[in-house]
């Protein structure tokens, strides 16, 4: 059987940031990612862990004026259940829909997603795109960091030892499209080769795109944006000749690595390719 | 040593154990129950799958300490108890009828995850079944005989 690390369950978030000052633990929400590193088999095993499970203060989706406020203990399965965000975030819905199966979606959650900081995190891209915020908790009182400035490093946040994150508030922003789009090696269970969520404020046929991002995942040690195709895109409209120059940019910009799961060059290609589609498509030639 | 108390297959029952337990070792080793398999024990392959409060779970995913106070279903609840003796479920009957187990490791966690998808609701369509089905890796069938088997139960209570 794996370690069996000792583990704490707080049932407040109070008890929760006064544990965790006294002593870094590694917290434990849906377990997905980190039931697995208990085996061993992906280096160092947690020494104390903390159990998120109770703190009911971190669940939730609810709509604030302008914004959608995400518990960080909300499953994948919650946020493709959720009317709020159907409605509103309806590409993060179609990035939940793609990590796993079942029953991973209905355990693992957006916080542990945000927290476990894999270069390859199906939502992250999303996050950027949609200028989410990450908003951090500990005894010192609450901060937020913009979900672009979260991943710091290869698997390495933000976040200080004694902080956990509580909530992710998704701005609303009037006209904004949001597309997602991952490719992996099949359509469930897979961890993404690709994975972008590119998103711009349409403005109609009288001025172009504002406020544009282009994200992706699996191309770097951090999820990443990539402004310089962004650069291209803020104030244009999507014509065949910007979607090439900008996916031309993409890839030459983008410096993947070979590893198990894909090669460079395929990544580059592909991420290149699925931008001009998601242009080709905005721009509906 | 935690102890906790939750109900399995409608049974309470009460183990003093780590918290961080995997669920799988406290059914298949605490409890004897050894119709959940670890395949991975990663979470890719679903052999593992329970239905925690109306939801399939990987057993080998979910610490036992997050199981206080809930209800788990495994493999060895489908079959009902009659004064006859033991009475098949419907998914094993068809499973059985449609040759949907050759080596039998995937066999419990399939199981579970059709269960829970006719619970939902589901019925004989292929891409819902195939979708129920994704987190269940199976080596022996293809999937075909599988899926049929599932279609056959959804049909019969359309």
């Amino acid at each position: 059987m794996p370690a069996e690390p000792p583990v704490a369950s707080p049932a407040t978030l109070a008890d929760a940031y006064a544990l965790i000052q006294r002593e870094p633990h590694t917290p434990i929400a849906g377990g997905t990612d980190l039931m697995v590193r208990i085996t061993g088999e992906l280096g160092s095993i947690p020494e104390r862990i903390v159990d998120l499970a109770r703190l009911d203060d971190l669940r939730g989706i609810s709509l604030e004026r302008s914004a959608v406020a995400i518990g960080a203990l909300s499953s994948y399965t919650d946020i493709r259940r959720s009317a709020i965000c159907r409605e509103h975030l309806p590409a993060l819905v179609e990035a939940a829909a793609t990590v796993g199966a079942a029953q991973i979606q209905n355990r693992g959650t957006l916080g542990g997603n945000i927290a476990n900081a894999s270069p390859a995190g199906d939502t992250l891209p999303v996050l950027i795109a949609m200028d989410a915020a990450i908003v951090v908790g500990s005894v010192r009182g609450e901060r937020t960091i913009p979900a672009d400035d979260f991943w710091t490093g290869y698997r390495t946040t933000a976040l200080a030892p004694d902080e956990l994150i509580l909530r992710i508030r998704v701005p609303l922003v009037p006209g904004r499209e949001t597309r997602f789009r991952k490719v992996g090696t099949r359509r469930a269970q897979a961890i993404s080769k690709v994975v972008a969520a590119v998103s711009w404020r349409d403005h109609g046929r009288s001025s172009g795109w504002t406020q544009v991002r282009v994200a992706y995942g699996s191309m770097a040690p951090t999820p990443i944006r990539v402004r310089q195709v962004e650069a291209i895109l803020e104030g244009a409209h999507p014509t065949p000749e910007t979607a090439d120059k900008a996916a031309a940019m993409l890839a030459a910009t983008l410096q993947p690595i070979d590893d198990v799961r894909s090669t460079a060059d395929y990544r580059r290609m592909v991420a290149a390719r699925v931008l001009h589609r998601i242009l080709r498509d905005a721009g509906g030639w | 040593m935690t102890t906790v108390r939750f109900l399995v297959n409608g049974a309470p029952v009460e183990v003093d154990v780590p918290g961080m337990r995997r669920l799988l070792d406290v059914l298949r080793e605490d409890l004897g129950l050894t119709g959940a398999k670890e395949g991975c024990g990663e979470g890719e392959c679903g052999a593992c799958t329970v239905i925690l409060d109306g939801e399939v779970v990987d057993s080998c995913l979910v610490p036992i300490c997050q199981v206080e106070g809930r209800i788990v279903r495994t493999v060895e609840g489908l079959a009902r108890r009659t004064g006859d003796g033991p009475v098949l479920d419907e998914l094993q009957q068809a499973f059985l009828e449609a040759g949907g187990a050759q080596c039998g490791i995937c066999t419990p966690g399939m199981l579970m995850a059709a269960r829970q998808y006719l619970d939902a609701g589901g019925g004989p369509d292929d891409v819902a079944i195939r979708t129920a089905i994704a987190g269940n890796l199976c080596r022996c069938t293809g999937y075909t005989k599988i899926v049929e088997a599932i279609a056959q139960a959804a049909s019969v209570h359309p």
